[in-house]
């Protein structure tokens, strides 16, 4: 374990050379200063304006939930198929941001897109959870059961009450996701509570910023008491009944969009200097199409996408292993516990492209900003995690006084395997945010592919979201290979 | 009548069953005894997949759905004899007809204020007793028990004992305790190594055969 922690740490050093870290701005503090200032006197009077907002944030979380809790129970009892699994590592290798950009063409601007875009990859990954959940349930239970009965009977008996508490948990936190996913979408332009976010940064205007934020806060914070089993039901009809239905769905348009617009340019050429509209199949001009756009920009932004990750994947690591301590009843007090408990559930219910947003702002577009952000994003929930393990260890009583002892011989070696489970496990998650970034700036995936949108080339969008699918089921399959190498597991994430 | 005839069970290519010929009337309450490891739940399992569609089986680790509560887990006994729609609906709110037969069933093993807790909340004696429950409320004609008192105290194994022996026409129970089992059973199976080392009635089951079948491993 050692020696592959430090490899890992040597190749994000390696990655630091190549890495563009710089701030731009003239000056930062004063930024930073004024963010301070607006954080300080939060105007909640623009709540009452950006009500529907907020409203159509929860909205499209609960439609989009709904969508793949559905679709993802059913794939998820078709998961032993390899073709199934393979569909699903795929709509869940795309990130929601994405998805609107191919959904956009197809649907427009509007809900269906925003929920669309939450429930395809939602539903890959519930299937992919769910099918975990099943797979490791305890079946002591069925051997009590008749042989005879009825498979439904059986499930309902012998399966779901085993997996039940497993799938709500895991269910509710990527409902607490999907808010995330559903206020982010509205920084491309979905009514959302990111969209006046967006606008207000933009803007300077960090007093109704901080006012948006903290009732995002307030919404993550109240789920425990409103989000409760029995009243699911009801806010799901009302989410249904609520969103806005202004939804102008073209068929025509659907198919074209499958059948022309996504195929690559030197197919269509002839057709549309001729204005027939016709499709061509110039296979030496598709080669070189493909080779182009491979060449001078998805080699370009693979290779700063995972410079990127790498080096997110490591600082986030080096934080978390700081970071845990803040909550251990080893090393820390009650009273300091308590602050740092509630700064990490701050940070990690912050949505990255939110923090990256902000950082941006300070430090002007650079690596730095990306790395930040995910960075603070993944080292808090992991610290989260690492410190609850921390706290479940009970030290011996002759256990080492120095803290630094208890540190390095007492609590690191027993919490160190299952924080790099974990570690390992947000790879790709950290892999998907990084070329996410590259919407606000720098040179990941995500800024060749707004580029084509911007340009209106959808075909070369659509190959470039392709290649960050496949770079992101790499990464997905390396870290399986490296967690079984290494013969650390973590027991399923139901929850941080 | 069960018969079984020169039958073997291997495990991961070790025998654990060699050439057993049993043959059990309907009837017969018989005690399964031996060391551990002699080879006494797998023939038990044995049996339970010849006469699956009707015996009920007690076993070992109970077996519960310990997110049920106690109500649900002894319902379990019948799944198969009753409708899905009404499995469910049972599920959701139990049934007047089932409580009023449950409750009496739990009332003979002192569980009837527990019936609607979760299973997993009960101690190790007491998720015993409900798989007691379950498999008397089957109503099998036959009847397997895995040392079905394993985790009751001996006040408690007298009731179960007595019980078992009244809910199925034939019943074959395996047990550690062999002194208490003399009490109660009139046919005694002794296992070792995979093998029958004795088939008795129990009044001829004594000290020397005992100690021989315990040494023989």
């Amino acid at each position: 374990m050692l020696k592959a922690s430090l490899a890992f740490l040597a190749v994000a050093l390696f990655c630091f050379i190549f890495a563009d870290i710089e701030i731009t701005t003239l000056d930062p503090g004063f930024e930073f200063q004024r963010m301070i200032g607006g954080a300080l006197t939060p105007d909640f009077s623009v709540l009452i304006e950006f009500r529907i907002a907020l409203l159509n944030t929860v909205t499209f979380a609960l439609c989009g939930i709904f969508i793949s809790f559905v679709f993802g129970t059913v794939l998820a009892f078709m998961f032993h198929f390899i073709v199934v699994r393979l569909f699903c590592a795929s709509i869940r290798a795309i990130h929601e941001i994405f998805w609107v950009f191919i959904l956009l063409p197809v649907v427009g601007l509007n809900p269906i897109c925003g929920v669309l875009a939450i429930a395809i990859p939602y539903s890959g990954i519930f299937a992919k959870v769910y099918a975990e959940i099943l797979q490791e349930a305890d079946e002591k239970p069925l051997k009590g059961l008749p042989p005879k009965s009825n498979p439904i009977s059986k499930f309902v008996y012998g399966v779901l009450p085993v997996v039940y508490a497993d799938i709500k948990n895991y269910t509710a936190y990527r409902f607490e996701c999907a808010l995330r996913s559903s206020t982010v979408l509205g920084f491309i332009g979905l009514p959302t509570l990111g969209f006046y976010l967006e606008t207000a940064f933009r803007e300077g205007n960090y007093s109704e910023a901080a006012a948006l934020l903290f009732s995002f806060y307030l919404l993550i914070a109240s789920l425990k008491y409103w989000l409760k089993p029995r009243l699911v039901p009801v806010y799901i009809s009302a989410a249904f009944v609520l969103i806005p239905k202004e939804v102008s769905l073209s068929w025509a348009n659907v198919s074209r969009f499958f059948t022309y617009d996504i195929l690559p340019w030197p197919m269509r050429r002839e057709g549309f200097l001729s204005a027939t509209n016709e499709i061509s199949f110039p296979f030496e001009e598709v080669r070189a199409w493909v080779i182009d756009i491979f060449r001078n920009e998805a080699l370009d932004g693979i290779w700063q996408t995972t410079i990127l990750t790498q080096i997110v994947l490591v600082v986030t690591a080096l934080v978390t292993l700081v970071g845990f301590t803040t909550i251990s009843r080893t090393f820390f007090g009650a009273f300091f516990r308590r602050i740092s408990h509630f700064a990490l559930i701050v940070i990690r219910t912050t949505p990255e492209y939110i923090l990256a947003y902000v950082f941006l702002q300070l430090w002007g577009p650079s690596m730095l900003p990306a790395i930040v952000a995910i960075a603070l994003h993944n080292s808090a929930i992991l610290a989260y995690l690492s410190g609850q393990n921390a706290n479940l260890i009970e030290l011996r009583l002759d256990a080492p006084r120095k803290k630094m002892n208890r540190y390095f011989f007492e609590v690191l070696p027993r919490i160190y395997g299952q924080f790099l489970a974990f570690l390992f496990y947000r790879w790709e998650v950290m892999m998907r945010e990084s070329a996410i970034l590259g919407i606000l700036g720098i040179y990941t995936l995500g800024f060749f592919i707004d580029s084509a949108i911007s340009d209106d080339k959808l075909d070369k969008a659509m190959f470039l979201i392709g290649v960050t699918a496949l770079l992101n089921m790499l990464i997905d399959t390396i870290s399986q290979i490296v967690r079984r190498r290494l013969k650390v597991s973590t027991k399923l994430v139901t929850s941080y | 009548m069960i018969r079984l005839e020169n039958v073997s069970v291997s495990y991961k290519d070790k025998p654990v069953l060699k050439n057993i010929s049993l043959t059990i009337r309907e009837g017969e309450k018989i005690a399964l005894i031996g060391p551990s490891g002699a080879g006494k739940t797998t023939l038990l399992r044995k049996l339970y997949e010849l006469e699956q569609d009707h015996a009920a089986f007690i076993h070992q680790d109970f077996a519960l759905v310990s997110q049920l509560s106690a109500f649900h887990n002894v319902y379990i006994g019948r799944l198969d004899q009753n409708g899905t729609f009404y499995n469910i609906l049972n599920l959701i709110k139990p049934q007047k007809r089932e409580i009023e037969q449950i409750s009496s069933i739990l009332q003979t093993l002192g569980m009837t204020k527990k019936m609607h807790e979760r299973v997993a909340k009960l101690s190790g004696g007491e998720q015993q007793r409900i798989a007691v429950a379950r498999a008397i409320f089957k109503g099998s004609k036959l009847l397997l028990g895995d040392e079905p008192i394993s985790s009751v105290d001996p006040h408690q194994s007298d009731n179960i004992l007595k019980l078992l022996k009244q809910a199925a026409q034939t019943v074959v129970v395996s047990m550690h305790d062999v002194q208490f089992a003399l009490k109660f059973f009139e046919r005694f199976v002794g296992l070792s190594n995979g093998q029958i080392h004795f088939d008795l009635p129990g009044k001829e089951v004594n000290q020397s055969i005992l100690t021989e079948l315990y040494q023989s491993c």
